[in-house]
């Protein structure tokens, strides 16, 4: 988990979400933040359009914290797939 | 006040062209969803859709008339020609000049713009077709329904998402309560499946990969359906006295807003717009045996409503009978309030009730008697259908066999 990473997260959460990246930590859970699932769906976006990759939709699901994204970004970003299979069907 | 008759039903969806194909796959507990074939799903996260497969523009009208219709509002027209050559009406000036043509639509004719725009920004196109407007207005099914007939009354419609067309059917069965009006046409129509549209439903993460399973532990999303569905009304009195086949009757319509968030569901609103439903028919809860529900088949919407009716219900939901039709056409959007009334109102008529097909597993947030899988004959006297719609904009309308 690269610090430039982290601080690349960081940023897209602060931008979406309209609040100081400050107050976004690493174990901040999106219910502290006041993320909630359509908060969480345009965080996801960013991301996607950020680090261009695609998210799939199982894993956003299971979605509850900024650790949990940063992790599945960096799974993204390093060729694998994220936490949950992607969609098959 | 009058009391106000169904004289006439009228429907193309996923399950059939007609009321009798729609009703026999109900009571069947088919399911219209497969995959998707007007629309290109490579690059997208779902592949099945409730489309009307095959659909041809012929006979329902001629080439001329259907470069002018797009088709959402074809299917409005169809809709609405089965419902009123169902209902027998005999047209007089004086009929044409005073009915109503209320319809339901949440996209419009988006499919018809969706092809200009990518005309222009993709294509490098100068133009876009000149009926690109006439075709993408969501009034467009209320109005081709009005030249279909020569009805010259109140004419218009309701975009109000997934409520559209409960809402729409809502305005009709005041307007004919009142005395308002002394006919009206009433129901949705939609046709989502363009390529724009359904990457912008893939954005949100609500649409399942690959059944909607309403009510079920592992339910997974909704899944996208088309089709138009339309009622003819009538005051009860005059449907009788000219020896009219009568439906159902409406008897009740509630409406209410959650004004909480405008995507996530609220069971506060949802139980106040079924409350306000059971009130304007002068019923008691207890007096109602079957609902057919929202039920997207998404985890917020079915807790939600489950909630919801529990909230309203009470001991007397233990013996209520609550199914999602979705589960079989799928959510046509602005046509689903209109779908579904149809549904509930053969639920009565016939004397069955429709399943929540594609059941799997119980969720014990959604514990009510969902009627998986299977129809059940049952003899209901009253029942509701429920749109809950994106916005927070809930309609529940009260039938009566």
């Amino acid at each position: 988990m690269s610090n430039e990473l982290i601080q690349r997260v960081r940023t897209v959460i602060a931008n979406t979400q309209r609040i100081p990246v400050e107050k976004i930590t690493v174990d901040s859970s999106f219910q502290e933040l006041g993320i909630d699932s359509m908060d969480g769906v345009n965080i996801l976006f960013a991301l996607e359009n950020e680090f261009d990759i695609t998210i799939p939709d199982e894993a956003a699901k299971q979605i509850r914290d900024v650790r949990q994204v940063i992790e599945g970004v960096e799974k993204l970003i390093g060729g694998g797939t994220a936490d949950a299979a992607p969609v098959t069907s | 006040m009058h009391r106000v008759a169904v004289t006439g039903i009228g429907v193309i969806c996923a399950l059939g062209r007609t009321a009798d194909d729609f009703c026999r796959a109900l009571r069947e507990g088919r399911s219209g969803i497969a995959p998707i074939q007007s629309a290109d799903c490579a690059t997208l996260r779902f592949r099945n859709g409730a489309e009307v497969i095959g659909y041809d523009y012929h006979p329902h009208f001629d080439d001329k008339r259907a470069d002018f219709i797009d088709r959402f509002a074809q299917f409005a027209v169809i809709a609405a020609r089965e419902a009123v050559g169902d209902a027998g009406i005999e047209w007089t000036p004086e009929l044409r000049e005073s009915s109503a043509i209320i319809t339901g639509s949440c996209v419009g004719g988006q499919a018809t713009e969706d092809i200009g725009f990518y005309n222009v920004y993709k294509m490098g196109q100068t133009r876009v077709h000149p009926l690109t407007i006439p075709k993408t207005m969501a009034n467009a099914g209320a109005s081709h329904i009005s030249m279909d007939f020569g009805i010259t009354g109140p004419s218009y419609t309701i975009s109000t998402a997934c409520s559209s067309a409960t809402h729409a059917i809502g305005q009709a069965f005041w307007m004919v309560r009142s005395g308002m009006a002394p006919l009206a046409i009433t129901g949705g129509s939609e046709a989502p499946f363009s390529f724009g549209i359904l990457k912008a439903w893939e954005a949100l993460r609500v649409v399942s990969p690959d059944t909607c399973r309403p009510f079920s532990k592992d339910r997974s999303g909704m899944i996208l359906g088309e089709g138009g569905a339309m009622l003819v009304l009538e005051p009860l009195e005059a449907a009788r006295a000219r020896g009219a086949r009568i439906h159902a009757e409406i008897v009740g319509f509630g409406m209410s807003s959650d004004a909480c968030h405008i995507t996530q569901p609220s069971a506060d609103g949802a139980a106040r717009a079924m409350r306000a439903a059971v009130c304007d028919a002068h019923l008691m809860p207890e007096a109602i045996g079957y609902i057919n529900a929202h039920g997207t088949g998404t985890q917020a919407n079915d807790v939600t409503e489950t909630s919801a009716v529990r909230t309203v219900f009470g001991p007397h939901a233990e013996r209520l009978a609550v199914s999602s039709t979705k589960s079989m056409h799928g959510h046509a959007l602005g046509a689903a309030g209109a779908i579904e009334a149809m549904a509930a109102i053969l639920a009565l008529r016939d004397g069955f009730l429709p399943p929540t097909a594609n059941f799997t597993a119980p969720d014990p947030d959604c514990d009510l008697d969902v009627v998986p899988n299977t129809s059940r004959p049952a003899e209901v006297e009253y029942a509701l259908s429920n749109s809950f719609a994106f916005g927070g904009l809930n309609a529940v309308l009260a039938f009566r066999r």
